[in-house]
Protein backbone atom coordinates (compact mmCIF):
# COMPACT_ATOMS: atom_id res chain seq x y z
CA UNK A 1 0.00 0.00 0.00
CA UNK A 2 2.76 2.48 0.78
CA UNK A 3 6.35 1.65 -0.04
CA UNK A 4 9.55 4.44 0.50
CA UNK A 5 12.65 3.67 -0.28
CA UNK A 6 15.72 5.72 0.48
CA UNK A 7 13.75 8.89 1.08
CA UNK A 8 16.01 12.16 2.06
CA UNK A 9 14.63 16.08 2.51
CA UNK A 10 17.03 18.51 2.96
CA UNK A 11 15.80 22.65 4.68
CA UNK A 12 19.09 24.17 3.74
CA UNK A 13 22.10 22.08 5.48
CA UNK A 14 19.47 20.58 7.49
CA UNK A 15 18.79 16.85 6.14
CA UNK A 16 15.36 15.99 8.04
CA UNK A 17 14.37 13.13 6.29
CA UNK A 18 17.86 11.01 5.80
CA UNK A 19 17.17 7.48 3.83
CA UNK A 20 13.86 7.06 5.21
CA UNK A 21 12.59 3.23 4.08
CA UNK A 22 8.97 2.12 5.21
CA UNK A 23 6.53 -0.03 4.17
CA UNK A 24 3.29 -0.49 4.81
CA UNK A 25 0.97 -3.19 3.92
CA UNK A 26 -2.83 -3.28 2.64
CA UNK A 27 -5.25 -3.09 5.77
CA UNK A 28 -2.00 -2.59 8.39
CA UNK A 29 -2.55 0.24 11.07
CA UNK A 30 1.04 1.36 10.90
CA UNK A 31 2.70 4.19 13.27
CA UNK A 32 5.60 6.04 12.92
CA UNK A 33 6.84 7.71 16.06
CA UNK A 34 9.41 10.05 16.97
CA UNK A 35 10.55 13.25 19.44
CA UNK A 36 9.85 16.62 18.50
CA UNK A 37 11.41 17.56 15.13
CA UNK A 38 12.11 13.74 13.96
CA UNK A 39 10.66 13.79 10.70
CA UNK A 40 7.52 12.61 11.39
CA UNK A 41 5.13 15.82 9.94
CA UNK A 42 7.93 16.47 7.04
CA UNK A 43 7.39 12.39 6.04
CA UNK A 44 3.94 12.76 5.82
CA UNK A 45 3.94 15.75 3.59
CA UNK A 46 6.44 14.22 1.61
CA UNK A 47 3.88 11.14 1.06
CA UNK A 48 1.41 13.29 0.48
CA UNK A 49 3.52 14.94 -2.48
CA UNK A 50 3.24 18.44 -0.83
CA UNK A 51 6.63 18.63 -0.82
CA UNK A 52 9.50 17.52 -3.37
CA UNK A 53 11.82 14.90 -2.03
CA UNK A 54 15.62 15.16 -2.41
CA UNK A 55 15.80 11.97 -2.92
CA UNK A 56 14.64 8.23 -2.97
CA UNK A 57 11.16 7.20 -4.35
CA UNK A 58 7.75 6.51 -2.85
CA UNK A 59 5.01 4.78 -3.98
CA UNK A 60 1.15 5.22 -2.67
CA UNK A 61 -1.50 3.00 -3.39
CA UNK A 62 0.59 1.39 -6.22
CA UNK A 63 0.75 5.44 -7.58
CA UNK A 64 4.57 6.91 -7.97
CA UNK A 65 4.53 10.21 -5.25
CA UNK A 66 5.61 13.27 -6.37
CA UNK A 67 4.91 12.47 -9.94
CA UNK A 68 1.31 11.49 -9.65
CA UNK A 69 0.81 12.85 -6.54
CA UNK A 70 -2.51 14.12 -7.54
CA UNK A 71 -3.83 10.87 -8.43
CA UNK A 72 -2.36 8.94 -5.25
CA UNK A 73 -3.88 11.99 -3.11
CA UNK A 74 -7.34 10.97 -4.31
CA UNK A 75 -6.97 7.65 -2.61
CA UNK A 76 -6.07 9.46 0.47
CA UNK A 77 -7.52 10.76 3.56
CA UNK A 78 -5.82 13.19 5.40
CA UNK A 79 -6.20 14.12 9.04
CA UNK A 80 -3.63 17.27 9.91
CA UNK A 81 -2.56 17.65 13.30
CA UNK A 82 -4.00 21.32 13.41
CA UNK A 83 -7.71 21.23 12.90
CA UNK A 84 -8.82 23.14 9.28
CA UNK A 85 -12.45 22.81 9.05
CA UNK A 86 -13.85 25.50 7.26
CA UNK A 87 -15.56 27.90 9.85
CA UNK A 88 -17.68 29.39 7.71
CA UNK A 89 -19.72 26.39 7.21
CA UNK A 90 -22.01 24.08 9.17
CA UNK A 91 -21.06 20.51 9.66
CA UNK A 92 -22.52 19.18 6.92
CA UNK A 93 -21.38 22.08 4.83
CA UNK A 94 -17.75 20.66 5.70
CA UNK A 95 -18.56 17.61 4.39
CA UNK A 96 -20.18 19.14 1.40
CA UNK A 97 -17.41 21.49 0.17
CA UNK A 98 -14.22 18.67 0.85
CA UNK A 99 -16.45 16.45 -1.52
CA UNK A 100 -16.23 18.75 -4.53
CA UNK A 101 -12.85 19.64 -4.02
CA UNK A 102 -12.26 15.58 -4.95
CA UNK A 103 -14.39 16.26 -8.06
CA UNK A 104 -17.41 14.17 -6.64
CA UNK A 105 -20.82 15.30 -7.51
CA UNK A 106 -23.38 17.08 -5.04
CA UNK A 107 -25.49 14.08 -5.14
CA UNK A 108 -22.59 11.60 -4.76
CA UNK A 109 -21.74 13.34 -1.60
CA UNK A 110 -24.83 14.19 0.30
CA UNK A 111 -25.25 10.46 -0.18
CA UNK A 112 -22.48 10.01 2.03
CA UNK A 113 -23.14 12.81 4.44
CA UNK A 114 -25.45 10.78 6.78
CA UNK A 115 -23.14 7.55 7.35
CA UNK A 116 -20.39 9.50 7.70
CA UNK A 117 -22.31 11.87 10.21
CA UNK A 118 -23.31 8.78 11.98
CA UNK A 119 -19.56 7.59 11.88
CA UNK A 120 -18.42 10.77 13.55
CA UNK A 121 -21.13 10.96 16.40
CA UNK A 122 -22.75 14.04 14.83
CA UNK A 123 -25.98 13.86 13.31
CA UNK A 124 -27.68 15.55 15.55
CA UNK A 125 -25.20 18.29 14.59
CA UNK A 126 -25.56 18.29 11.34
CA UNK A 127 -26.35 21.93 11.05
CA UNK A 128 -24.23 23.18 13.84
CA UNK A 129 -21.55 26.04 13.41
CA UNK A 130 -18.10 24.47 13.72
CA UNK A 131 -17.33 26.69 16.61
CA UNK A 132 -19.76 25.53 18.18
CA UNK A 133 -18.09 22.29 18.32
CA UNK A 134 -15.98 20.91 20.97
CA UNK A 135 -12.65 19.52 20.50
CA UNK A 136 -13.35 15.79 20.58
CA UNK A 137 -16.18 16.88 18.13
CA UNK A 138 -13.77 19.03 15.47
CA UNK A 139 -11.57 15.72 15.14
CA UNK A 140 -14.43 13.13 14.81
CA UNK A 141 -15.75 15.63 12.12
CA UNK A 142 -11.97 16.15 10.62
CA UNK A 143 -11.93 12.31 10.50
CA UNK A 144 -14.87 12.04 8.37
CA UNK A 145 -14.05 14.49 6.16
CA UNK A 146 -11.28 13.03 5.56
CA UNK A 147 -13.12 9.58 4.79
CA UNK A 148 -15.76 11.75 2.42
CA UNK A 149 -14.44 10.17 -0.89
CA UNK A 150 -14.01 6.30 0.76
CA UNK A 151 -10.25 6.29 0.63
CA UNK A 152 -8.34 3.32 0.66
CA UNK A 153 -5.82 4.54 3.14
CA UNK A 154 -5.98 7.01 5.88
CA UNK A 155 -3.20 9.27 7.23
CA UNK A 156 -3.86 11.07 10.45
CA UNK A 157 -0.80 13.36 11.66
CA UNK A 158 -1.44 13.05 15.68
CA UNK A 159 -5.26 11.85 15.77
CA UNK A 160 -5.54 13.16 19.71
CA UNK A 161 -2.94 15.71 20.42
CA UNK A 162 -5.07 18.16 22.93
CA UNK A 163 -8.16 15.56 23.52
CA UNK A 164 -9.40 14.43 27.14
CA UNK A 165 -9.44 10.89 27.70
CA UNK A 166 -13.09 10.52 26.90
CA UNK A 167 -12.44 12.14 23.17
CA UNK A 168 -9.97 9.75 22.67
CA UNK A 169 -11.48 6.96 23.20
CA UNK A 170 -13.81 7.20 20.92
CA UNK A 171 -11.35 8.63 18.44
CA UNK A 172 -9.84 5.15 18.65
CA UNK A 173 -13.35 3.38 19.14
CA UNK A 174 -13.90 5.20 15.24
CA UNK A 175 -10.14 3.84 13.81
CA UNK A 176 -10.63 0.44 15.05
CA UNK A 177 -13.95 0.59 13.19
CA UNK A 178 -11.98 1.46 10.32
CA UNK A 179 -9.07 -1.03 10.81
CA UNK A 180 -11.79 -3.64 11.08
CA UNK A 181 -13.83 -2.48 7.44
CA UNK A 182 -10.39 -3.05 5.94
CA UNK A 183 -8.47 0.78 5.55
CA UNK A 184 -4.47 0.71 5.74
CA UNK A 185 -3.77 3.20 8.43
CA UNK A 186 -0.98 5.60 8.76
CA UNK A 187 -0.37 7.40 12.17
CA UNK A 188 1.71 9.64 13.57
CA UNK A 189 1.72 10.08 17.52
CA UNK A 190 3.44 10.67 20.67
CA UNK A 191 1.24 8.93 22.65
CA UNK A 192 2.89 5.62 23.38
CA UNK A 193 -0.13 4.00 24.62
CA UNK A 194 -2.09 5.01 21.41
CA UNK A 195 0.53 3.34 19.63
CA UNK A 196 0.55 0.00 21.37
CA UNK A 197 -3.52 0.04 21.27
CA UNK A 198 -4.08 0.88 17.56
CA UNK A 199 -0.64 -0.01 15.66
CA UNK A 200 -0.17 -3.41 13.99
CA UNK A 201 3.71 -2.43 13.31
CA UNK A 202 5.32 0.70 14.32
CA UNK A 203 8.68 2.65 13.62
CA UNK A 204 10.15 5.17 15.58
CA UNK A 205 11.97 7.66 13.70
CA UNK A 206 14.91 9.97 15.32
CA UNK A 207 16.77 12.69 13.25
CA UNK A 208 15.05 11.59 10.24
CA UNK A 209 15.83 8.10 10.55
CA UNK A 210 13.96 4.78 10.89
CA UNK A 211 15.73 3.75 14.56
CA UNK A 212 13.95 0.68 14.72
CA UNK A 213 10.42 -1.23 13.54
CA UNK A 214 8.34 -3.70 14.62
CA UNK A 215 5.22 -4.81 16.11
CA UNK A 216 4.42 -3.08 19.42
CA UNK A 217 5.09 -6.34 21.82
CA UNK A 218 7.63 -7.38 19.52
CA UNK A 219 10.07 -4.47 20.40
CA UNK A 220 9.37 -3.91 23.84
CA UNK A 221 9.98 -8.12 24.41
CA UNK A 222 13.58 -7.56 22.09
CA UNK A 223 14.39 -4.02 23.43
CA UNK A 224 13.53 -4.12 27.23
CA UNK A 225 13.40 -6.00 30.12
CA UNK A 226 9.86 -6.84 31.12
CA UNK A 227 9.49 -5.13 34.28
CA UNK A 228 10.39 -1.57 35.37
CA UNK A 229 10.73 -0.84 39.32
CA UNK A 230 10.92 2.91 39.78
CA UNK A 231 12.30 4.34 42.81
CA UNK A 232 12.46 7.96 44.56
CA UNK A 233 12.93 9.59 48.00
CA UNK A 234 14.92 10.13 50.80
CA UNK A 235 18.36 8.54 50.69
CA UNK A 236 18.23 7.15 47.20
CA UNK A 237 21.88 8.62 45.60
CA UNK A 238 23.28 6.07 48.79
CA UNK A 239 21.02 3.16 47.82
CA UNK A 240 21.63 3.57 44.04
CA UNK A 241 25.35 3.33 44.83
CA UNK A 242 24.87 0.10 46.95
CA UNK A 243 22.05 -1.61 44.98
CA UNK A 244 21.77 -0.44 41.65
CA UNK A 245 23.89 -2.36 39.91
CA UNK A 246 23.79 -5.70 41.62
CA UNK A 247 20.00 -6.01 41.42
CA UNK A 248 19.11 -4.07 38.25
CA UNK A 249 19.94 -5.50 35.31
CA UNK A 250 20.17 -1.61 33.65
CA UNK A 251 19.59 0.93 35.25
CA UNK A 252 19.18 5.17 35.15
CA UNK A 253 18.74 7.64 37.49
CA UNK A 254 16.54 10.69 36.21
CA UNK A 255 16.15 13.91 38.19
CA UNK A 256 15.02 12.17 41.84
CA UNK A 257 13.86 8.92 39.94
CA UNK A 258 16.09 5.51 39.66
CA UNK A 259 14.69 3.63 36.68
CA UNK A 260 15.19 -0.22 37.96
CA UNK A 261 14.83 -2.28 34.57
CA UNK A 262 14.75 -5.83 35.11
CA UNK A 263 13.57 -9.47 34.45
CA UNK A 264 13.28 -10.29 38.56
CA UNK A 265 11.24 -7.63 40.08
CA UNK A 266 10.35 -9.43 43.06
CA UNK A 267 14.31 -9.64 44.14
CA UNK A 268 14.42 -5.47 43.72
CA UNK A 269 11.44 -5.12 46.06
CA UNK A 270 12.79 -7.64 48.47
CA UNK A 271 15.34 -5.64 48.79
CA UNK A 272 13.71 -2.28 48.44
CA UNK A 273 11.76 -3.58 51.80
CA UNK A 274 14.75 -2.62 53.86
CA UNK A 275 15.21 0.92 52.95
CA UNK A 276 11.15 2.36 54.10
CA UNK A 277 12.38 5.38 53.07
CA UNK A 278 12.37 4.82 49.70
CA UNK A 279 9.00 4.45 47.82
CA UNK A 280 8.62 2.48 44.50
CA UNK A 281 6.33 1.62 41.74
CA UNK A 282 6.73 -1.57 39.74
CA UNK A 283 4.81 -1.99 36.46
CA UNK A 284 5.95 -3.92 33.72
CA UNK A 285 7.64 -2.16 30.61
CA UNK A 286 6.21 -0.26 27.79
CA UNK A 287 6.65 1.04 24.60
CA UNK A 288 7.54 4.17 26.20
CA UNK A 289 10.28 2.33 28.04
CA UNK A 290 11.67 1.33 24.43
CA UNK A 291 11.00 4.77 22.85
CA UNK A 292 13.10 6.44 25.87
CA UNK A 293 15.80 3.98 25.48
CA UNK A 294 16.07 4.29 21.63
CA UNK A 295 16.00 8.11 21.33
CA UNK A 296 17.24 9.58 24.73
CA UNK A 297 15.81 11.69 27.60
CA UNK A 298 17.04 15.02 26.07
CA UNK A 299 14.28 17.44 25.39
CA UNK A 300 13.83 18.32 21.30
CA UNK A 301 12.50 21.75 21.59
CA UNK B 1 14.36 24.57 -12.76
CA UNK B 2 13.31 24.79 -9.35
CA UNK B 3 10.10 23.83 -8.73
CA UNK B 4 8.82 26.93 -6.80
CA UNK B 5 9.85 28.96 -10.39
CA UNK B 6 7.42 26.20 -12.66
CA UNK B 7 4.80 27.63 -14.50
CA UNK B 8 1.02 27.60 -13.25
CA UNK B 9 -1.06 24.65 -14.75
CA UNK B 10 -4.33 26.03 -15.10
CA UNK B 11 -7.35 23.62 -14.83
CA UNK B 12 -10.78 23.74 -14.11
CA UNK B 13 -10.40 21.99 -10.95
CA UNK B 14 -10.26 25.56 -9.12
CA UNK B 15 -14.05 25.78 -9.48
CA UNK B 16 -14.76 23.52 -6.46
CA UNK B 17 -12.82 26.60 -4.51
CA UNK B 18 -14.18 29.56 -6.19
CA UNK B 19 -17.34 27.85 -5.55
CA UNK B 20 -16.91 27.31 -1.51
CA UNK B 21 -15.93 31.40 -1.41
CA UNK B 22 -19.34 31.81 -3.43
CA UNK B 23 -21.31 29.90 -1.26
CA UNK B 24 -19.75 31.50 1.91
CA UNK B 25 -19.85 34.90 0.66
CA UNK B 26 -24.18 34.22 -0.08
CA UNK B 27 -24.71 33.72 3.75
CA UNK B 28 -23.56 36.78 3.95
CA UNK B 29 -24.33 38.51 0.68
CA UNK B 30 -26.76 41.69 2.26
CA UNK B 31 -24.08 43.46 4.70
CA UNK B 32 -21.09 42.64 2.17
CA UNK B 33 -22.74 43.81 -0.08
CA UNK B 34 -23.54 47.14 1.39
CA UNK B 35 -20.26 46.86 3.17
CA UNK B 36 -18.60 47.22 -0.74
CA UNK B 37 -20.61 49.41 -2.15
CA UNK B 38 -22.03 51.57 0.03
CA UNK B 39 -18.72 53.57 0.91
CA UNK B 40 -17.76 54.17 -3.03
CA UNK B 41 -20.99 55.44 -3.91
CA UNK B 42 -21.36 57.83 -0.78
CA UNK B 43 -17.80 59.61 -1.77
CA UNK B 44 -19.08 59.53 -5.85
CA UNK B 45 -22.25 61.21 -4.97
CA UNK B 46 -20.89 63.51 -1.72
CA UNK B 47 -18.26 64.74 -3.93
CA UNK B 48 -19.49 64.45 -7.13
CA UNK B 49 -22.71 67.09 -6.21
CA UNK B 50 -21.04 68.61 -3.60
CA UNK B 51 -17.60 69.57 -5.29
CA UNK B 52 -19.02 69.34 -8.30
CA UNK B 53 -21.12 72.10 -8.24
CA UNK B 54 -18.37 74.10 -7.69
CA UNK B 55 -16.23 73.32 -10.84
CA UNK B 56 -16.80 73.76 -14.31
CA UNK B 57 -16.63 70.67 -16.65
CA UNK B 58 -13.87 68.08 -15.82
CA UNK B 59 -12.13 66.47 -18.75
CA UNK B 60 -15.08 68.02 -20.66
CA UNK B 61 -17.69 66.71 -18.73
CA UNK B 62 -19.56 67.44 -15.44
CA UNK B 63 -17.58 66.58 -12.82
CA UNK B 64 -20.44 63.77 -11.05
CA UNK B 65 -19.89 61.88 -14.60
CA UNK B 66 -15.99 61.83 -14.39
CA UNK B 67 -15.81 61.04 -11.25
CA UNK B 68 -18.27 58.44 -11.90
CA UNK B 69 -16.30 56.67 -13.97
CA UNK B 70 -13.16 56.94 -12.14
CA UNK B 71 -14.58 55.70 -9.10
CA UNK B 72 -15.88 52.35 -11.22
CA UNK B 73 -12.34 51.53 -11.84
CA UNK B 74 -11.23 52.78 -8.15
CA UNK B 75 -14.27 50.74 -6.64
CA UNK B 76 -13.52 47.57 -8.67
CA UNK B 77 -10.00 47.97 -7.44
CA UNK B 78 -10.09 47.57 -3.98
CA UNK B 79 -12.79 45.33 -3.62
CA UNK B 80 -10.57 42.84 -5.84
CA UNK B 81 -7.61 44.15 -3.22
CA UNK B 82 -9.02 43.57 -0.29
CA UNK B 83 -10.65 40.30 -1.26
CA UNK B 84 -7.06 38.99 -1.62
CA UNK B 85 -5.67 40.54 0.99
CA UNK B 86 -7.68 40.34 3.97
CA UNK B 87 -10.15 37.35 3.37
CA UNK B 88 -7.70 35.40 1.27
CA UNK B 89 -4.86 35.43 3.97
CA UNK B 90 -7.88 34.87 6.17
CA UNK B 91 -8.28 31.29 4.56
CA UNK B 92 -4.21 30.78 4.07
CA UNK B 93 -2.73 31.53 7.06
CA UNK B 94 -5.34 32.02 9.56
CA UNK B 95 -7.92 29.26 9.13
CA UNK B 96 -5.71 26.97 7.24
CA UNK B 97 -8.43 26.11 4.81
CA UNK B 98 -6.01 26.26 1.98
CA UNK B 99 -3.96 22.97 3.81
CA UNK B 100 -7.20 21.37 4.00
CA UNK B 101 -7.99 21.46 0.35
CA UNK B 102 -4.29 21.26 -0.70
CA UNK B 103 -4.55 17.28 0.83
CA UNK B 104 -7.62 17.16 -1.54
CA UNK B 105 -5.85 16.09 -5.35
CA UNK B 106 -5.63 19.82 -5.59
CA UNK B 107 -2.48 21.99 -6.13
CA UNK B 108 -1.70 25.41 -5.43
CA UNK B 109 -2.01 26.96 -9.10
CA UNK B 110 -6.26 25.45 -8.57
CA UNK B 111 -6.55 27.16 -4.84
CA UNK B 112 -4.96 30.24 -6.26
CA UNK B 113 -6.83 30.39 -9.38
CA UNK B 114 -9.99 30.06 -7.67
CA UNK B 115 -9.13 33.04 -4.93
CA UNK B 116 -8.69 35.09 -7.91
CA UNK B 117 -11.07 34.19 -10.45
CA UNK B 118 -13.60 34.84 -6.99
CA UNK B 119 -12.07 38.16 -6.44
CA UNK B 120 -12.67 38.86 -9.86
CA UNK B 121 -16.05 37.97 -9.03
CA UNK B 122 -16.36 39.95 -6.37
CA UNK B 123 -15.19 42.72 -7.84
CA UNK B 124 -17.31 42.90 -10.90
CA UNK B 125 -20.30 43.22 -8.61
CA UNK B 126 -18.96 46.23 -7.04
CA UNK B 127 -17.93 47.95 -10.76
CA UNK B 128 -21.26 47.31 -11.58
CA UNK B 129 -23.23 48.41 -8.90
CA UNK B 130 -21.46 51.84 -9.61
CA UNK B 131 -22.13 51.11 -13.37
CA UNK B 132 -25.73 50.80 -12.04
CA UNK B 133 -25.76 53.91 -10.23
CA UNK B 134 -24.49 55.66 -13.68
CA UNK B 135 -27.41 54.49 -15.33
CA UNK B 136 -29.90 55.79 -13.10
CA UNK B 137 -28.76 58.87 -12.56
CA UNK B 138 -28.69 59.14 -16.60
CA UNK B 139 -24.44 59.65 -16.37
CA UNK B 140 -23.84 58.29 -19.50
CA UNK B 141 -23.69 58.98 -23.34
CA UNK B 142 -24.53 55.36 -24.69
CA UNK B 143 -26.17 52.91 -22.92
CA UNK B 144 -24.77 50.25 -25.21
CA UNK B 145 -21.41 51.53 -25.13
CA UNK B 146 -21.99 51.66 -21.40
CA UNK B 147 -22.33 47.68 -21.32
CA UNK B 148 -18.62 47.30 -22.55
CA UNK B 149 -17.81 48.56 -19.13
CA UNK B 150 -18.70 45.42 -17.32
CA UNK B 151 -15.79 42.82 -18.98
CA UNK B 152 -13.36 45.90 -17.99
CA UNK B 153 -14.17 45.57 -14.79
CA UNK B 154 -14.18 41.91 -14.62
CA UNK B 155 -10.10 42.40 -16.14
CA UNK B 156 -9.55 45.10 -13.45
CA UNK B 157 -11.00 42.96 -10.71
CA UNK B 158 -8.46 39.88 -12.33
CA UNK B 159 -5.30 42.81 -12.71
CA UNK B 160 -5.88 43.69 -9.04
CA UNK B 161 -6.59 40.20 -7.93
CA UNK B 162 -3.16 39.07 -9.36
CA UNK B 163 -1.37 41.89 -8.04
CA UNK B 164 -2.80 41.62 -4.55
CA UNK B 165 -1.83 38.30 -4.11
CA UNK B 166 1.48 39.03 -4.26
CA UNK B 167 1.04 40.51 -1.23
CA UNK B 168 -1.18 37.94 0.14
CA UNK B 169 2.11 35.17 -0.22
CA UNK B 170 4.79 37.46 1.20
CA UNK B 171 2.89 39.12 4.29
CA UNK B 172 3.35 37.95 7.89
CA UNK B 173 -0.40 39.50 9.42
CA UNK B 174 -2.74 41.23 8.68
CA UNK B 175 -0.94 44.36 9.62
CA UNK B 176 1.73 44.29 6.52
CA UNK B 177 -1.08 44.77 3.77
CA UNK B 178 -1.19 48.24 5.29
CA UNK B 179 2.13 49.23 3.71
CA UNK B 180 0.27 47.83 0.43
CA UNK B 181 -2.55 50.63 1.02
CA UNK B 182 -0.26 53.49 1.61
CA UNK B 183 2.51 53.15 -0.61
CA UNK B 184 0.52 51.74 -4.09
CA UNK B 185 -3.13 51.96 -3.65
CA UNK B 186 -3.72 55.27 -2.76
CA UNK B 187 -1.06 56.79 -4.42
CA UNK B 188 -2.62 55.14 -7.66
CA UNK B 189 -5.65 56.30 -6.57
CA UNK B 190 -4.02 59.84 -6.45
CA UNK B 191 -2.24 59.52 -9.76
CA UNK B 192 -4.28 57.63 -12.12
CA UNK B 193 -7.17 60.63 -12.60
CA UNK B 194 -10.00 59.16 -10.41
CA UNK B 195 -10.56 62.29 -8.67
CA UNK B 196 -8.97 64.88 -11.09
CA UNK B 197 -7.34 64.58 -14.73
CA UNK B 198 -3.73 63.33 -14.95
CA UNK B 199 -3.62 66.08 -16.95
CA UNK B 200 -3.26 68.11 -14.21
CA UNK B 201 -0.05 66.15 -12.33
CA UNK B 202 3.37 67.53 -13.39
CA UNK B 203 4.98 66.19 -16.86
CA UNK B 204 7.54 63.54 -14.58
CA UNK B 205 4.42 62.36 -12.51
CA UNK B 206 2.15 61.94 -15.40
CA UNK B 207 4.71 59.93 -17.35
CA UNK B 208 5.03 57.74 -14.13
CA UNK B 209 1.18 57.29 -14.17
CA UNK B 210 1.06 56.15 -17.56
CA UNK B 211 2.33 53.07 -16.76
CA UNK B 212 0.19 52.14 -13.77
CA UNK B 213 -2.66 49.68 -13.87
CA UNK B 214 -5.48 51.91 -12.84
CA UNK B 215 -4.92 54.37 -15.07
CA UNK B 216 -5.59 51.89 -18.27
CA UNK B 217 -8.44 51.01 -16.43
CA UNK B 218 -9.56 54.44 -16.17
CA UNK B 219 -8.76 54.89 -20.03
CA UNK B 220 -10.88 52.41 -20.73
CA UNK B 221 -13.85 53.23 -18.72
CA UNK B 222 -14.38 56.70 -19.01
CA UNK B 223 -14.82 56.99 -22.31
CA UNK B 224 -17.24 54.16 -22.59
CA UNK B 225 -18.89 56.24 -19.57
CA UNK B 226 -19.04 59.39 -22.10
CA UNK B 227 -20.04 57.43 -25.38
CA UNK B 228 -16.59 57.03 -26.94
CA UNK B 229 -14.32 54.55 -27.98
CA UNK B 230 -11.66 54.23 -25.70
CA UNK B 231 -7.76 55.07 -27.65
CA UNK B 232 -5.19 52.27 -27.54
CA UNK B 233 -7.67 49.67 -26.62
CA UNK B 234 -5.39 46.66 -27.05
CA UNK B 235 -2.47 48.81 -24.96
CA UNK B 236 -4.83 49.19 -22.15
CA UNK B 237 -6.05 45.51 -22.05
CA UNK B 238 -2.69 44.14 -22.43
CA UNK B 239 -1.61 46.26 -19.80
CA UNK B 240 -4.06 44.86 -17.02
CA UNK B 241 -3.91 41.68 -18.37
CA UNK B 242 -0.26 41.17 -17.96
CA UNK B 243 -0.29 42.95 -14.10
CA UNK B 244 -2.88 40.15 -13.04
CA UNK B 245 -0.98 37.46 -14.62
CA UNK B 246 2.23 38.45 -13.60
CA UNK B 247 0.99 39.05 -10.12
CA UNK B 248 -0.28 35.20 -10.37
CA UNK B 249 2.37 33.75 -11.13
CA UNK B 250 4.70 35.95 -9.11
CA UNK B 251 2.29 35.22 -6.18
CA UNK B 252 2.10 31.30 -6.94
CA UNK B 253 5.90 30.88 -6.49
CA UNK B 254 6.05 33.02 -3.47
CA UNK B 255 3.16 31.02 -1.98
CA UNK B 256 4.79 27.88 -3.08
CA UNK B 257 8.07 28.59 -1.11
CA UNK B 258 5.45 29.77 2.24
CA UNK B 259 3.90 26.70 2.10
CA UNK B 260 5.00 23.73 0.27
CA UNK B 261 8.47 24.04 1.90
Amino acid sequence: MLKVRGLTKKYGDTEVVRGLDLTVRRGECFGLLGPNGAGKTTTLRLLLGLVEPDGGSIELAGIAVPQRAREARMKVGVVPQMDNLDPDFSVRENLLAYGRYFGMSKAAVTARVPELLDFAGLASKADAQIAQLSGGMKRRLTLARALVHDPDILFLDEPTTGLDPQARHLIWQGLRRLINAGKTIVLTTHFMDEAERLTDRLAILDHGRVVVEGAPRALIETHIEPAVVEVFGEGLTDWTSQHAADLCQRFETVGETLFCYTSTPDIVIDALKHAPALRYLHRPSNLEDVFLKLTGRDLRD
Amino acid sequence: MNPLFRLPRLSTRFIPVWQRNYLVWKKLAIPSILGNLADPMLYMLGLGYGLGSLLPDVGGMPYLTFLAAGTVAYSTMNAATFEVLYSSFSRMHVQRTWDAILNAPMTLDDVMLGELTWAASKSLLSGVAILAVIWGLGLYGNFWMTLWIIPVVALVGFCFGGMGLVMNAVSPSYDFFLYYFTLVITPMVLLCGVFFPVSQLPAAVQSVSAWLPLTHAIDLARPLVVGNIPDNIALHVIALLVYGSLGYIVALALTRRRLLK
